[in-house]
C-alpha cells in the first residue's frame, strides 16, 4: 500500500512536470472554451436547440480531455517507460507490476478530472453556464468514458513496436477524431457529411452521451453509447491485458 | 569452499537459432566477488538475468539463496539487489523521489542518507535524474540495488560507457560493499576490471564458459612466463644469462635484452647478477600475462573487437 502510495504521488508530480501534457489535459480544453466562448457568446438560439454555445458545447470538451489523455498521454508515457527500461527496473524489484499500471490510471484520471474541474470553472464564472444534470450521474458517466479510452490508449501501447510509432498512432487517431466526433467543433456546424462520419468515431458517443448527461437525460436514453463505450473498454482491456510487455 | 549463494546447473537459452547460453554450470560463494566476462554478446547478460529471475530459461537448474528465481522471484527480490546493465529512470524523477520510492518496495531498508554519501550523491538530492552524469546514474543505480541491504547483488556491466577514473572510483566502492561480507556476482567485458576486482572469474565466449578460475590461476595456467626488460650501458655477453637458473630464455631486441621465466626468482636473479658484475642497466621493466593474454590463448581471438 506505502509503495502504491508513493508511485501514485510520483506519477503525478511527473506528469505536472511534463509541460505538454499538462497544457493539452488541464488547459486546452478551458482554452477552446474561452476562445469560442468569447467568439459565440452564450445566447440561447435555435441553432444549438434553443441554448446557448458554451452551454452546448461545454460537455463536448470533456471528450476533448478524454481523448487527448487517453490516446496521446496513455500511449506515450507507457511505451517510452517500456522503450527506455523505466519498466524493467520496476520489474527487477519484489513490486508487483499491478502497482505500476493502477498508478499511472488513477493519475490520469485524476489529471482528467483536474480539467474537467477548470472546464466548468471557467464555464460558470465566465459564460455563466446552465448545468440541468446530476453531478453524479455525470462524473460516473465520465469516469466510464475516461477508462473506455485508457484502455484504448494501452491498446496502442502494447500493440506499438516503439514509443515513436505509439506517439504517431495515437495521434493520427486522436486529431481527426477530435474535429469530426464533435469533441473540439460542434457538431451542429458540421454538415452531414462529417455527421455520417462521426457515426464509425467512438468519440462521438462519448460527446454525445457527456451532453445527453448534461441537459439530465438519463442513461437508459443513451443505451447505444453506453455500450460502444463499454464495448470498447472490454475489447482495449482484454487486448491490453493479453499484449501489454514489460520490456 | 564456503556455503553456494548461487547455483547455476545445465543453464541453456536459446533466441531462435542462436544459442545465447549454452549449457553453462558453476556456482557463486558467499562473500566472493565472481565474475562474468567475456565479449560483448558472450551471452553474460542473458545468463545473468535467468539467474535474477528477469528471464526464463529453456533448460537447467537455478538457485539464488535458495530460491528457484522463476518462481519465487518476487520473494527473492527483496534479499538480492539487481543493477541492470541498460534502464533509466523517469528524466524528471528527482534522486531522492527515486530512492524514497526504491525503499518502499523492499520490507527491509537501510538508512539511504549515508549511502547517498558513500556514493557521493548527498548534494545531487534534488537533481532531476536527467542532469544527473553517466557516473551519476551509474551510482544512483548502485544506490537503488544496495537499499534493501541485499545479500547477494547482480552487477551487469557495471563501469561500461564511464571515463577511467569513475570507472577506479567505482572499483574502490564494489571492495567496499565486499567488505560488508555481501557477495557480488558481475558481468564485464573489461579484462583489467575483472583481474582488480574479482575473486573468481568464468570466461564466457559463444554461450560457453571456457574457464572458470582465479584470475591468478587463470594466468598461471596459461603458462605465460614473466618478461623482463632492460638497456644495458657497455657490453654484456649475453651468453652468461645461461648461468642464471630461473631464466628459462633470453634474447636480445635491438638496445633492450629480454628475458623469460616461469619462476619468481627469475627478476631478483637477473638483477642480482647484473649488479654483481658491476653492469649498469636501466629502463628496467617486467611484463606479466593478464586476462587477455588468458582470453586470447583460450579463444584464438582479443576481446576487444
Amino acid at each position: 500500500m506505502k509503495s502504491l502510495f508513493k508511485l501514485t504521488v510520483i506519477e503525478m508530480k511527473l506528469y505536472l512536470r511534463e509541460p505538454m501534457a499538462t497544457f493539452f489535459t488541464l488547459l486546452y480544453a478551458p482554452m477552446m472554451l474561452f476562445l469560442f466562448g468569447f467568439i459565440y457568446g452564450n445566447e440561447p438560439t435555435p441553432f444549438f436547440g434553443g441554448r446557448g454555445f458554451v452551454d452546448s458545447q461545454l460537455p463536448a470538451y470533456m471528450g476533448l480531455i478524454i481523448v487527448t489523455v487517453g490516446l496521446m498521454s496513455v500511449p506515450i508515457a507507457t511505451s517510452e517507460d517500456r522503450e527506455k527500461g523505466i519498466l524493467r527496473r520496476f520489474h527487477s524489484t519484489p513490486a508487483s507490476p499491478a502497482i505500476y499500471l493502477f498508478a499511472n490510471i488513477f493519475t490520469y484520471f485524476i489529471m482528467s478530472l483536474i480539467g474537467i474541474t477548470l472546464l466548468f470553472l471557467v464555464g460558470r464564472f465566465v459564460y455563466h453556464v446552465t448545468f440541468e444534470g446530476n453531478i453524479f450521474s455525470i462524473l460516473a458517466g465520465f469516469t466510464i468514458c475516461a477508462l473506455s479510452f485508457f484502455s484504448f490508449g494501452y491498446l496502442i501501447a502494447s500493440l506499438a513496436p516503439t514509443a515513436r510509432t505509439a506517439q504517431i498512432i495515437g495521434m493520427v487517431i486522436a486529431f481527426p477524431m477530435m474535429f469530426l466526433s464533435g469533441a473540439a467543433i460542434p457538431i451542429e456546424v458540421l454538415g452531414d457529411k462529417v455527421v455520417n462520419i462521426s457515426k464509425y468515431l467512438p468519440l462521438t458517443y462519448v460527446v454525445t452521451f457527456m451532453k445527453g448527461l448534461w441537459v439530465g437525460h438519463s442513461w437508459v436514453e443513451h443505451w447505444l453509447e453506453i455500450s460502444v463505450i463499454l464495448g470498447l473498454l472490454v475489447v482495449g482491456a482484454a487486448i491490453s491485458v493479453k499484449t501489454f510487455r514489460w520490456e | 569452499m564456503s556455503e553456494a549463494v548461487v547455483e547455476v546447473k545445465n543453464l541453456c537459452k536459446s533466441y531462435g537459432k542462436i544459442k545465447a547460453v549454452d549449457d553453462i554450470s558453476f556456482e557463486v560463494s558467499k562473500g566472493e566477488i565472481f565474475g562474468l566476462v567475456g565479449p560483448n554478446g558472450a551471452g553474460k547478460t542473458t545468463a545473468i538475468e535467468c539467474i535474477e529471475g528477469l528471464r526464463k530459461s529453456d533448460s537447467g537448474n537455478l538457485k539464488v539463496l535458495g530460491l528457484n528465481p522463476l518462481k519465487n522471484g518476487r520473494r527473492l527480490r527483496h534479499y538480492i539487489g539487481i543493477q541492470l546493465q541498460q534502464s533509466e529512470l523517469p528524466a524528471r524523477l528527482k534522486v531522492w523521489e527515486a530512492i524514497d520510492l526504491f525503499s518502499s518496495f523492499y520490507q527491509k531498508n537501510i538508512e539511504s542518507t549515508s549511502l547517498l554519501n558513500d556514493l557521493g550523491l548527498e548534494d545531487k538530492k534534488g537533481s532531476y535524474f536527467d542532469k544527473l552524469s553517466g557516473g551519476q546514474k551509474q551510482r544512483l543505480f548502485i544506490a537503488l540495488a544496495l537499499l534493501n541491504d541485499p545479500d547477494l547483488i547482480f552487477l551487469d556491466e557495471l563501469t561500461t560507457g564511464l571515463d577511467p577514473q569513475a570507472r577506479r572510483a567505482t572499483w574502490d566502492l564494489i571492495t567496499g560493499i565486499r567488505e560488508k561480507g555481501k557477495t557480488i556476482f558481475l558481468t564485464t567485458h573489461y579484462m583489467e576490471e575483472a583481474e582488480r576486482l574479482c575473486d573468481r572469474v568464468a570466461i564466457m565466449d559463444h554461450g560457453k564458459i571456457m574457464a572458470l578460475d582465479t584470475p591468478q590461476n587463470l594466468i598461471r595456467n596459461i603458462s605465460k612466463e614473466t618478461r623482463l626488460i632492460f638497456n644495458v650501458i657497455g657490453n654484456l655477453q649475453l651468453d652468461t644469462l645461461k648461468n642464471i637458473e630461473s631464466i628459462s630464455k633470453y634474447e636480445k631486441s635491438g638496445d633492450k635484452i629480454i628475458v623469460y621465466g616461469h619462476d619468481k626468482r627469475m627478476v631478483k636473479d637477473t638483477v642480482n647478477f647484473l649488479v654483481n658484475n658491476n653492469i649498469d642497466f636501466h629502463d628496467l621493466k617486467t611484463e606479466q600475462a593478464t586476462l587477455e593474454d588468458v582470453f586470447l590463448t583460450l579463444t584464438g581471438k582479443e576481446i576487444r573487437n
